[in-house]
């Protein structure tokens, strides 16, 4: 299957198209209550999301802050699991929801349910690519063939601190688009983004012409706003997850679709302010 | 033969392979340091300055070699084959974790990286890196799980008076995974300045090649003292397996001696079929922490679970990749020792030999006493008394009743 008929592949070219840029909100799945992501998702779409990441939870989540750990931590003492997942992005398709879904979840999990079972699930489903955060190129050859076998986005990280070669290595392999991880770190809201960015970036371009996610630290509409000259959409985490914690329970959805709708502002040519 | 042997010698493979464990699966942001890592370390093996440095402060500051001591009365006790014990216990700071502690401190120095981190569980291998780390002039940071801080406050002490700062860690169950969690996250912050001194053979490539590399010195001093003191080779060499470092260390130099059984004795801590333990090996099944692919205490959902032991250095649900490869080819056989027996061997080493092991080293001495009581004389097996049970006074007494 050729990159221009996947879902993810579709909706960057309308981005570029349009001269947009997308906002990727990432869920933990699970969180805060088991069945919350059946209200969040449409919320962050009405919101304005151009896509969704559905994150799986993990009990060691190794690259990431507070926040989604103890999201992780939440939504497992909540009895989710990876054929959980599944069924949930199963039910947000029956609903109706359209955007691309891409699953971010550990290798392991993945590895226990059995790679061929979940890539073949993820057809079943809907869900259009799959993020690993623990599975460097050199370790994902076994799940880069099934994914592509199955039309699906395999997608890979790339990081300020990634080599040229690295760099080179991901693009020749990579489809849908490239995660760009901000800075050194792992995943949580930062004040502001890293001065080395553009320069990053520019490295990254020059290795593909695949549409570029910036993820990591992003959680204002200034942000979104730096972000706008240098890639075609931002990943939102943390910021998001932080967000709906604050919420009273009746109020996450709302407060949700309100948090990307805010963050949109940025894309605009004046940065808005308040939340 | 010649050429599985020859194999297993020259793993892991280029991608940190032993068969079809180990492996890099790290955040994308480390590959770079690992690589670094990788280079650094195969041109510091190469260097005869740095492996002289390195010889120089085994023997000057370690107190290597170690003794190989015959446990005569132990033997006498047991009845059954004579029992020797490498005396790692007897290294300074108290445990064989200082061998890599050195090799690794040297590294960092060498490649030019400011600041140390360390997870630790029992704190042997976070007094160790402190201990190097003062001598060596590096900033140290300790990352512990904060149950670990309350059971092993004396060596939280020792890490604090060598100047090292000691992070308690409060995700998951606040132990050694979680430390190592910890510590990967500052790597992955720090990534540029900040050289992380793993303490197992645990983790990803090329970790479980150069801990081993720096731990062989054990196996490599027990080879040719048994034959010094015996004139043979033992019939068996045991050792206790939380990720696996003293295990690999003394194994190493017999690997090729195909008539030298292997036995590691893993943590069943208060019985497998309780659920209760730390035997990853035994009961755990293949998957993926910390950056390699091993054995892992897991459940249907591939979620790590969380492992018990009374000994807070086998603590741990994974296990190092080569002891997976030797598990799975047959080389190695592993057993489990619950806390009870563990304790019993502890106590009956400290009355027949004046000797008080760390509780880890107590889970060898109970498979080598299991061991030995079937054998005759004339077999003799070897133990790695991996470190000393000062630290472990307050968990002993209080699982034998007594108030201190």
């Amino acid at each position: 299957m050729s990159r221009n008929e996947s879902r993810i592949a579709e909706t960057f070219a309308v981005l570029r198209a349009r001269g947009e840029l997308g906002i990727i909100p990432y869920l933990t799945i699970g969180y805060p209550e088991r069945e919350s992501a059946l209200e969040l998702v449409p919320a962050l779409v009405r919101g304005g999301a151009c896509a969704i990441e559905l994150g799986i939870p993990f009990s060691d989540p190794l690259a990431d802050g507070v926040t989604i750990q103890r999201a992780s931590h939440v939504a497992l003492q909540n009895g989710v699991t990876v054929r959980y997942c599944l069924e949930t992005a199963a039910r947000l398709r029956e609903a109706g929801v359209d955007v691309p879904f891409v699953f971010m979840g550990y290798f392991n999990p993945l590895l226990q349910y059995g790679l061929e079972q979940f890539v073949r699930a993820c057809v079943e489903v809907g869900v259009d690519g799959v993020i690993v955060p623990d599975l460097p190129p050199i370790e994902s050859d076994e799940l880069h063939a099934l994914c592509r076998a199955a039309g699906r986005d395999l997608i890979f990280m790339v990081a300020p601190t990634s080599t040229e070669r690295h760099l080179r290595e991901v693009a020749a392999r990579a489809s849908g688009f490239l995660y760009c991880v901000s800075l050194t770190g792992v995943t949580g809201a930062r004040d502001r983004l890293p001065d080395d960015l553009p320069a990053f970036l520019q490295r990254v371009r020059a290795v593909t012409d695949l549409p570029l996610a910036l993820g990591f630290g992003i959680s204002r509409p200034d942000h979104v706003a730096q972000a706008h000259a240098l890639v075609d959409a931002v990943v939102v985490g943390s910021a998001l997850l932080d967000r709906i914690a604050a919420a009273q329970p009746g109020e996450r959805a709302a407060a949700a679709e309100a948090f990307i709708a805010w963050l949109r502002t940025g894309t605009a040519a004046t940065v808005g302010e308040g939340s | 033969m010649t050429t599985s042997m020859q194999r297993a010698r020259q793993l892991p493979d280029e991608r940190g392979r032993f068969g079809e464990f180990g492996g890099i699966y790290a955040p994308v942001t480390l590959l770079p340091a690992i690589e670094e890592l990788i280079e650094a370390y195969e041109d510091a093996r190469r260097d005869p300055a740095f492996q002289a440095e390195f010889e120089r402060l085994l023997r000057e500051f370690v107190g290597r070699p170690t003794p190989l001591y015959y446990a005569a009365s132990l033997t006498e006790r047991v009845g059954g084959a004579r029992i020797f014990l490498k005396r790692e216990d007897l290294a300074h700071t108290g445990a064989h974790k200082i061998n890599n502690a050195v090799g690794q401190g040297l590294l960092a120095k060498r490649m030019g990286k400011p600041r140390v981190i360390a997870e630790t569980g029992a704190g042997q291998h976070g007094v160790a890196t402190a201990t190097v780390c003062a001598m060596l002039g590096l900033e140290c940071v300790v990352y512990m799980g904060e149950l670990d801080v309350q059971r092993q406050s004396l060596n939280v002490f020792r890490m604090k008076l060598l100047g090292a700062e000691v992070r308690p860690v409060r995700s998951g169950s606040r132990t050694l995974k979680d430390a190592m969690n910890e510590a990967i996250r500052d790597w992955v912050t720090n990534v540029r300045t900040t050289y992380y001194l793993v303490g197992s053979v645990a983790g990803m490539h090329p970790y479980p090649m150069m801990v081993r590399d720096f731990q062989s010195v054990i196996g490599r001093e027990t080879r040719q003292q048994i034959l010094e003191i015996t004139g043979r080779l033992p019939d068996a060499v045991v050792a206790c397996v939380g990720g696996g470092s003293n295990a690999i260390g003394i194994f190493s130099a017999f690997i090729d001696d195909e008539q030298v059984e292997l036995h590691g004795a893993e943590a069943a801590g208060e019985g497998l079929e309780t659920g209760r333990h730390a035997a990853s090996l035994t009961a755990g099944r293949v998957g993926v922490l910390h950056g390699s692919r091993s054995f892992v205490l897991q459940d249907e959902d591939g979620q790590i679970v969380e492992a018990h032991s009374i000994a807070a250095g086998l603590d741990y649900p994974g296990v190092g990749p080569e002891h997976a490869y030797l598990k799975t080819t047959g080389r190695a056989q592993y057993h489990a020792i619950s806390d009870a027996e563990a304790l019993e061997a502890f106590q009956l080493l400290c009355r027949t030999e004046g000797i008080i092991p760390a509780l880890e080293s107590a889970h060898a001495v109970a498979l080598a006493v299991r061991l030995a009581r079937e054998r005759p004389r004339d077999q003799i097996i070897v133990v790695n008394l991996s470190g000393r049970g000062d630290k472990d006074m307050h968990t002993v007494a209080s699982a034998l009743g007594v108030t201190l």
